[in-house]
């Protein structure tokens, strides 16, 4: 009811119903005339961003050896500070479409294999500078050329030549790739002057706000940038974003309002925080997922029957229920959810069956224990989730040994090398970014070693295919295949999970990436 | 006075083969632990190629030793270096962390270690009176539980309930002593009540040693006060090991608070140190490592230059 409610009440201030049709419908609909007024002044502040104020984020995911250098982010906290002082070409927006930025308008040859950036005329840098076509390439090359350190380096290496040409950037492909403006909204392809080539962590861009104080693991602290080419951001005129590790803390520094918003409140403790007065939780569901992952061409997961057997022997349901609190969707053995376009829901949904595990444990032959690595820092709940995984395996005579690995240490020694381990995923805007980053059989980050010459050929012809049916058929078919021969098991994709207080306007869910894909502190202001 | 000097002196030369010693051990340290710097850096994200790049980007290409004796080579003239994760300057970065690192250490210091001191003193009159037994049973309260339990009650109670003070304690440049004074009060208090009962229980020991001694039985049939005949006469010659017990706690103060700064998000060395170990970012590390050592070496050499020269005994050696 209350959905309808806000909707009415939306149409109201923005004229499409008068006041005295809202207040019967509302009243109609069951609520109170106080309330109804209620939500009529709320919409109305609500579509009215108030200017001034400081409105600080608190955040984990910062550490004291952070750069500003968007080459190298690879955390939350640098993650929100590019989205500050800077911009990219294209960005994801609250639906999941593309959302122009820096670029005007993007466009592509009928072979999607040239793609042309109309850049954005008089948009200035911070330094004084103005926003060129060159200063894009720049950008391009910098995280693309040989001695790159970027971490977009992965969707880059598709680019065979970039130009300028007039006020536009023209981008030639290797092999043709419809998502390519997709590609360019990755966030560590912030626009720089001369591409940061001079000086890449100096955090200067054309962002909302200004870097002011930046103080690596403790805070940044920005000031508006009055001269911003946005017309409808940056509504505080100073933000701050302060590095908060420890989950307790964070969680105290938003009840006692010291901050106005925190990124990630853990699933355990959502209850709690959601009894704090004047706070509120916002779950979001995005493309992020929790994985157990088994490398295809290591003994004994190489056997297609034993990767099924730990697939059925999975309780998905427990996992969403126990490890998310709910939180969060089923997973389905592959890495693409509803968030994604082009996805098909008529997949069937796999479900926990000792008696088909069993069967394909038997089948498989194998017999004897198997290792599982696992380290909280692989996903929250990580260790947990590895032995709900041990006893529903049990149940379907299984046997798992559970290994805990240190956090420290666990990307460069465990993910990635060990042929079965607990690990995570963000997602990626697109289903073809997602499959390309990790399940192509060429992909650096193929960390099930799946290789499926069919699947490689299907994603190259979906790039290309600019048919929109064909497309959504193709990607179909290669999550069928991944679900049933991938080395993924996908039991859940984790919501974000954030804090905020009432007295913050303007918040809105985005499923790119966390905290309205890294912008709600210049898209959300303080309330009167 | 000239052995105090011959002391100090053969005291400071072991003090720099000890920080030497500390800085290989360090460097071995982490050169055994997995993963390097680069790959730390780039975390789930690291390719092949952004790897071999950055690595050549830091110099890990070189050998270890060569590294280990370049980063020496700077140390000797003054120069820290620069951290290989983010190329911010080592000694810049320290010196605001270890600012605030000391600031908070002199603050729960300054509390803590006279209060430790008079509540011992309060035991030993009162001994096992009630105030003894209030004052041993609370303290030790506090020790036994774990530190970052005490400081997420007193967020709980003191930030959140009755909000007299932040539960995060950052501090910035542009405050004034009294707002310094008042982000860090409750971490101070923290710290104050971890340290508090050694302190006091190492005085009450002390003193209550010396008074069997038969000096002390004359001052009383002197007919001297009770309060007079602990100040004066036993706490001077108990003065030894509650100098070494408060030493080791203000070195505590310094080096181990990384739990608490995370708690309440206090900008110190601590979790600086710790992001850069788990990053491998050496020369931090090493800088921090050295840092560390400096304070824990000195303060218990001041420790030993009181106790001697407290302690007629040993100032003229027979």
């Amino acid at each position: 009811m209350s959905d309808s409610l806000e909707k009415l009440s939306k149409l109201v201030v923005s004229g499409k119903l008068d006041r005295r049709t809202f207040m019967k419908r509302a009243v109609a609909m069951g609520a109170s005339v106080a309330f109804s007024n209620t939500l009529l002044t709320q919409s109305a502040m609500a579509a009215e961003p108030v200017k001034g104020g400081l409105l600080k984020l608190g955040s984990s995911g910062g550490e004291s050896t952070n750069s500003l250098d968007p080459a190298t982010a690879a955390s939350a906290v640098p993650l929100f500070n590019g989205h500050q002082w800077g911009d990219l070409l294209v960005d994801i927006a609250d639906d999941g479409s593309l959302e122009n930025r820096l670029a005007e308008e993007f466009g592509s040859s009928a072979d999607a294999k040239t793609w042309t950036f109309k850049i954005r005329q008089g948009v200035e840098f911070h330094n004084g500078k103005t926003l060129t076509p060159a200063d894009v390439v720049a950008t391009l090359e910098r995280h693309s050329g040989e001695d790159t350190k970027s971490g977009a380096l992965g969707v880059m290496r598709n680019i065979d030549t970039m130009k300028v040409d007039g006020d536009t950037v023209v981008v030639g492909l290797k092999d043709a790739n419809a998502d390519l403006p997709f590609l360019m909204s990755d966030y560590h392809l912030v626009i720089q002057p001369n591409g940061g080539k001079d000086d890449p962590a100096a955090g200067i861009g054309t962002g909302p706000y200004k870097m002011m104080v930046n103080e690596p693991g403790i805070r940044h602290g920005y000031e508006k940038n009055a001269n911003d080419w946005h017309g409808n951001r940056g509504h505080a005129d100073q933000v701050e974003i302060l590095v908060i590790n420890d989950d307790t803390a964070r969680v105290a520094a938003l009840q006692s309002g010291q901050v106005h918003m925190i990124e990630r409140v853990p699933p355990k403790i959502v209850e709690l925080v959601k009894r704090i007065p004047n706070v509120e939780v916002k779950s979001t569901p995005g493309r992020g997922h929790y994985v157990f992952i088994m490398h295809t061409n290591t003994a004994p997961f190489d056997n297609n029957d034993l990767r099924l057997a730990l697939k059925y022997a999975i309780d998905r349901q427990e996992m969403v229920d126990k490890i998310l609190f709910g939180y969060g969707s089923l997973g389905n053995d592959m890495p693409i959810n509803s968030a994604y376009p082009y996805f098909s829901d008529d997949f069937e949904q796999r479900s926990y069956d000792p008696d088909k595990a069993a069967f394909h444990f038997k089948k498989s032959g194998h017999s004897g224990p198997i290792v599982l690595r696992t380290a909280e820092g692989s996903f929250p709940g990580a260790v947990d989730a590895s032995q709900l995984f041990q006893q529903s395996c049990s149940k379907a005579g299984i046997q798992v040994e559970v290994k805990r690995e240190p956090d420290d240490g666990y990307w460069s020694e465990v993910w990635n090398k060990q042929p079965f381990c607990t690990s995570f995923w963000g997602g990626r805007p697109t289903q073809d970014q997602m499959y390309s980053t990790a399940y192509l059989s060429s992909a650096d980050w193929n960390d099930t070693r799946f290789n499926n010459a069919d699947f490689d050929k299907m994603l190259l012809a979906a790039r290309a295919e600019l048919d929109d049916v064909k497309r959504k058929q193709i990607y179909a078919d290669m999550g069928t295949i991944v679900h049933n021969d991938g080395g993924l098991i996908c039991p859940m994709f984790n919501d974000w999970v954030e804090g905020v207080s009432n007295d913050v306007g303007g918040w809105t869910a985005n499923p790119n990436q966390t905290m309205m894909n890294g912008q709600a502190l210049s898209r959300c202001w303080l309330k009167a | 006075m000239s052995y105090i000097l011959t002391l100090l002196a053969k005291r400071l030369a072991i003090s720099a083969l000890l920080l030497l010693a500390v800085s290989a051990l360090i460097f071995a340290g982490t050169e055994i632990l997995p993963g390097d710097v680069a790959q730390s850096v780039l975390g789930q994200s690291a390719t092949p190629e952004a790897l071999a790049n950055l690595r050549r980007d830091m110099g890990l290409d070189e050998p270890a030793l060569s590294r280990y004796f370049g980063w020496l080579g700077g140390i000797v003239q003054g120069d820290l270096g620069t951290a290989l994760t983010n190329g911010t300057d080592i000694a810049d970065a320290i010196g605001k962390r270890l600012y605030n690192t000391v600031f908070l250490a002199s603050t729960a210091a300054v509390v803590a270690v006279p209060l430790a001191i008079s509540l011992g003193l309060l035991a030993v009159l009162y001994k096992n009176r009630w105030p003894d037994k209030l004052i041993s049973g609370t303290t030790l309260a506090f020790i036994s539980l774990p530190e970052f339990f005490i400081g997420y009650l007193l967020i709980y109670f003191v930030a959140v309930q009755l909000g007299w003070f932040p539960s995060v304690a950052t501090v910035y440049d542009s405050m004034t002593f009294a707002e310094r004074l008042n982000a860090v009060a409750l971490p101070a208090a923290t710290l104050t009540l971890v340290v508090l009962a050694h302190m006091m229980r190492m005085t009450r020991a002390a003193i209550l040693n010396v008074m069997q001694s038969a000096y002390i039985e004359t001052a009383e049939l002197k007919g001297l006060s009770a309060f007079r005949i602990v100040a004066k006469h036993a706490l001077p010659n108990a003065i030894a090991p509650i100098v070494n017990v408060v030493m080791l706690n203000l070195a505590y103060l310094v080096v181990g608070v990384v739990v608490v700064e995370v708690i309440f998000v206090y900008p110190g060395m601590g979790q600086y140190l710790v992001d850069h170990v788990s990053k491998r970012d050496v020369p931090v590390v090493q800088a921090c490592g050295l840092i560390f050592a400096t304070f824990y070496i000195g303060l218990n050499m001041i420790a030993d230059i009181i106790s001697i020269v407290a302690n007629p005994r040993i100032r003229h050696p027979r």
